[in-house]
């Protein structure tokens, strides 16, 4: 295992073995994986990972990954997307949007499943597993196929008919569990207990999170090899966003970038934003809320890291906004007519925030900011179904077109 | 026996009453406190149980149905 020194708890410090283990036995603090961050610095370049493939795994050195067969399926290495017109129309004129709309199952979820997917193969399981309500369910899905092993997911009994498909294409053992969101939970915390399975974020979670940081290398090396001032992340159970503060962090000590510390920024739903009212009220204490959002896939109201996300915002001089549902819709809308960029209703919350700080002024005008998109709006079209234009139907009339179309001039957006 | 292992959410009404004592002396169940914080108007607290699972399971609903909020060590599982 080449560069990792192992799990290491992230509250005592107490190391243990490469295990499927997520959780200290005398803390019960969440662990993590250690490197040796001298002989990755040692071993690493610019030119080497530039040579690799086009994917996430480029960054291998820095994943907990070593000589194990990868289970692949193309994830990542995604657009970041000189965003020109939404700069102008929010006074930024160095923004950027992370497009991760397009990974294989269309949400960044690719990311950390690749890597525990991949360890858990090789750690001998046969069994993938995890319990959803989207975005999750088909990345595991779609690379418990992949690798040709047994998937269990699970999901709540009332879920969208299109989610099902998105995720039963893949052909997983698909349980639907009635009960509230609370049961939910904790039936699947015992069913994992209880069962020998790779559950990918709950006993591979140390190896499934740490996917989420190449989201910070791909950023640095397509902005030339630094680290941009700013950055605005959709957050839900706080693990995309430490990981990718993380990631910054860990291309600044082997070397691959100069030293800097972007500010975090952190949006969430108003619906479920226990994280930012903790900030606001100057709390470290997060206090669990129930959801209540159309941002389904932001919607936990129990944030497993937002005492970490607390810290990163301190330590980073960082950002932390929540949008309502009608600023989420307007922020895909917004996203869609200036960027050609569809998100799904993440993408919402991270471009309503976006917009709420350029207007509070928290952002300069020169700064270097990047807002992540991590979903595709193709899996939660209805958010945006209702606030759309009817289309002009005519008949097959030249005339009629001309009219109708000086009838809709409102309809033709004006950016400049 | 089994184990289980479950973080405790206290709202502010409850920040003073002695939950642990309380559900160790009315429930055939080991209580060990692994860490936690309380402040004026709100804690919370990691708990390993042991016993027999149904009594384990009869010690979380009577903490439930006190107003404490019971969850995974983990958070939130369920994951978008």
């Amino acid at each position: 295992m080449g560069y990792v020194r192992g799990l290491v708890c992230r509250e005592c410090g107490e190391m243990y073995d490469l295990a499927p283990l997520h959780v200290c036995e005398l803390c019960f603090g969440p662990l993590e994986v250690a490197y040796d961050y001298d002989a990755i610095r040692h071993d690493i370049s610019r030119e080497e990972i530039e040579r690799g493939p086009t994917t996430v795994w480029r960054y291998r050195k820095l994943l907990p990954i070593g000589d194990e067969p990868l289970v692949d399926i193309q994830t990542g290495y995604t657009p970041l997307l000189r965003a020109e017109n939404l700069g102008r129309l929010l006074g930024l004129r160095n923004l950027y949007v992370k497009n991760d709309t397009v990974n294989p199952s269309f949400s960044f979820k690719d990311r950390p499943v690749t890597v525990a997917a991949t360890k858990a193969r090789a750690f001998g399981f046969d069994t993938i597993a995890c319990a959803s309500t989207g975005n999750l369910a088909a990345s595991v899905a779609a690379h418990g196929a992949k690798a040709q092993m047994r998937c269990v997911v699970f999901i709540p009994s009332d879920l969208e008919a299109s989610k099902i498909t998105n995720i039963g294409v893949y052909s997983p053992t698909l349980v639907a569990i009635r009960g509230n969101y609370d049961d939910v939970n904790r039936l699947c915390a015992e069913i994992a207990d209880h069962y020998g399975w790779a559950f990918v974020n709950i006993n591979l979670r140390p190896y499934y999170a740490e996917g989420s940081k190449t989201l910070a290398f791909e950023v640095a090396e397509q902005l030339g090899w630094r680290a941009p001032d700013t950055v605005i992340v959709p957050t839900a159970s706080g693990a995309l966003f430490t990981r990718i503060a993380r990631g910054f962090e860990e291309l600044v000590r082997v070397g691959l970038i100069p030293p800097a510390r972007p500010r975090m920024g952190l949006a969430q739903a108003a619906g479920c934003s226990p994280i930012v009212m903790a900030h606001e009220a100057n709390s470290m204490l997060i206090k669990p809320v129930k959801p209540s959002t159309i941002a389904k896939s932001l919607a936990i109201g129990n944030p497993a890291d937002g005492y970490y996300c607390l810290k990163v915002i301190k330590e980073t001089e960082g950002l932390a906004g929540s949008v309502t549902d009608e600023e989420i819709v307007e922020g895909i809308r917004l996203l869609a007519q200036t960027e050609g960029v569809f998100g799904e209703t993440a993408g919402g919350v991270s471009v309503g925030v976006l917009k709420k700080m350029a207007e509070a002024g928290a952002l300069d005008p020169d700064e270097t900011v990047v807002v992540y998109v991590t979903g595709n709006g193709l899996k939660t079209p209805e958010a945006v179904a209702g606030s759309l234009p009817e289309p002009i139907t005519i008949r097959a009339s030249m005339a009629e077109f001309e009219s109708a179309l000086q009838l809709k001039p409102e309809e033709v957006p004006a950016l400049s | 026996m089994a184990k289980r292992r479950i973080r405790l959410f206290f709202p502010a009404d409850l920040v003073t009453e002695p939950i642990v004592y309380t559900m160790g002396k009315q429930f055939d169940v080991v209580t060990n406190i692994r860490g936690g914080e309380i402040s004026g108007d709100s804690g919370w607290l990691y708990l390993e149980l042991t016993g027999e699972d149904d009594e384990i399971d009869r010690a979380i609903d009577w903490a439930m149905r006190r107003g404490i909020r019971v969850d995974p060590v983990e958070g939130d599982i369920i994951a978008g």
